[in-house]
């Protein structure tokens, strides 16, 4: 790196996942200069996944779940500036305007704006009582206050997806009547395969969560505080709450109105960068190239997050040959079952399932012809980590082995 | 209160101080290179690998199930293999040293 950072500003929008580790990777990359992030979101930046796992089955807050301790933040001299929004991106002058209508000017920008709950347009769902997505640690803590507050603790949640089955199980834990409400003819239907549902659904059921498909919700009514959910069947369910987890929408806003290419998210190159040679987008915001499965993706998970703000922060240290190439990886946990997902599975086109003599472990290997996409392992990490090796080194599998439980779950028995 | 000391891959020496939490969270507290604990601490990601001096080893203890399988079939594992996100700082032995994994 020949030019001096010392004296520009990087300003990050968002501070979670993607903009926090983007900050700390730029200074542990030579960034000299000032790194500021905002943020709409108070609470100082905290982990995610647990705020519908253990964070709603403890009384505890996000102080014990912060993505770094705040002394970091003054070690690196990285400021945050929370509760404040975005207004605008002035790219002639490389500013941004913001909601306490002052302007910050910049030399680089990371747009790490993420997703945002969707809301779904169902008649009476603005009126509802205690309804509540679940993104933030707002939202878990309103969960948790409106769960606490009620007596007869009965709950439907809308949307059979890792979300929802997640916040299903954690409430089940507390005492919780559950009934989940799913659209498609089975949970988890975008992401996994049909065995992956069957499983997920006999979970909840031996746990007494009521796990109910095809329930289109049409409407929402309100009295007296308890909430009747109407489906288009007619089928009525009443709830003291509701969490609704139907998917997201992504914050492209600004990046649209700054005249960025959006293609499904923010479109980035293989170092984050964006059509603008100053501004990169990195997390669930960004649409990227994987070079292992050649295709253009969005993915939303800690994984992409933390991966591609490291890569995004090399490039704007001035690196060069920088490539965002990884294979993207997820965890879920529900009741004593530890989900871990590694690949994308889409397009496949055969399966294989082995069940291990352990209750209740198993793996979905998905394959397109001979190749291998993706594992989802069920209280088996072995099969997580193999997977990933499998995957990376492009091995080709004995699919007969690989389904034989007598055969040592071994790599090389599976060559 | 423990006192432990991390090598990084090259060769760093960091010594940390901690009354609680876990080995990672102690770790990334001190900007110890190789240490990320990118999935927060939960046994999920295998990016706070370390190798515990032999001399602690029986101190320090076996991993769990869910821990060693994780562990198994990484490219660096060794027999002294724990990921810091399962060890508490108030259960190590005092002067532990540990060695990040590449």
């Amino acid at each position: 790196m020949t030019t001096t950072t010392q004296s520009q500003v990087c300003v990050v929008i968002g501070a979670s996942h993607a903009g926090i580790n983007l900050a700390f990777a730029l200074r542990r990359e030579g960034w000299e200069g000032n790194i500021i992030l905002y943020d709409i979101d108070k609470e100082f930046p905290y982990h995610r996944p647990p705020l519908s796992k253990a964070y709603l089955t403890s009384e505890e807050g996000t102080e014990q779940s912060l993505l770094f301790p705040k002394e970091n933040y003054d070690d690196e001299n990285i400021t945050l500036k929370l509760g404040i929004s975005v207004k605008s991106i002035n790219r002639n002058d490389k500013s941004i305007n913001l909601s306490d209508n002052t302007v910050q000017s910049y030399d680089k920008l990371v747009i790490a704006t993420g997703a945002r709950p969707f809301i779904p347009p169902i008649k009476g769902i603005e009126t509802a009582q205690n309804l509540f997505p679940m993104r933030t640690a707002e939202d878990a803590a309103n969960i948790r206050k409106a769960f606490n507050a009620s007596t007869k603790k009965r709950v439907i949640v809308i949307g059979g997806g890792y979300i929802g089955l997640e916040t299903a199980a954690s409430l089940k834990k507390l005492g919780a009547q559950v009934v989940v409400l799913e659209r498609e003819e089975r949970i988890l239907a975008r992401v996994t395969a049909p065995i992956m549902s069957e499983f997920f659904t006999e979970l909840h059921q031996s746990n007494a969560v009521e796990i109910l498909t095809s329930k289109n919700v049409i409407s929402i009514e309100t009295k007296n505080d308890i909430n009747s959910v109407i489906c288009d069947d007619n089928s009525t369910y009443e709830a003291d709450l509701i969490v609704v987890g139907v998917g997201i929408k992504v914050n492209t806003e600004l990046a649209q109105e700054a005249d960025l290419v959006i293609e499904n998210g923010i479109k980035v190159d293989a170092t984050a960068r964006t059509n603008d040679e100053h501004i990169y987008a990195i997390g669930d915001c960004s649409y990227h190239y994987n070079p292992h499965y050649k295709t253009n993706v969005r993915l939303e998970s800690v994984q992409n997050a933390v991966d591609q703000a490291k890569t995004a922060a090399k490039a704007i240290c001035g690196q060069e040959n920088v490539v965002y190439d990884t294979i993207p990886w997820f965890w879920s946990d529900q009741f004593d079952v530890k989900l871990q997902m590694v690949g994308l599975s889409n397009g496949y086109n055969d399966i294989v399932t082995r069940k291990e003599e352990t209750k209740n472990s198993f793996s979905t290997w998905y394959f397109r012809d001979e190749e291998l996409l993706a594992v989802d392992a069920v209280n088996f990490a072995k099969a997580y980590m193999l997977g990933t090796r499998f995957i990376k080194s492009g091995q080709l599998i004995n699919k007969t082995k690989l389904s034989d439980t007598t055969i040592p779950f071994k790599p090389n028995s599976f060559i | 209160m423990a006192k432990i000391t991390f090598i990084t891959s090259n060769n760093e020496t960091i010594i940390a101080e901690g009354t609680s939490g876990s080995v990672m969270e102690l770790a990334v507290k001190n900007k110890v290179k190789g240490i990320d604990g990118d999935c927060g601490g939960v046994c999920s990601c295998a990016t706070c690998h370390v190798h515990v001096n032999e001399e602690f080893w029986s101190a320090v203890g076996k991993p769990s199930e869910l821990e060693s399988d994780m562990l198994e079939f990484d490219d660096n594992v060794s027999e002294y293999s724990r990921l810091s996100c399962q060890l508490k700082v108030e259960e190590v032995p005092d002067g532990l040293i540990l060695k990040v994994a590449k």
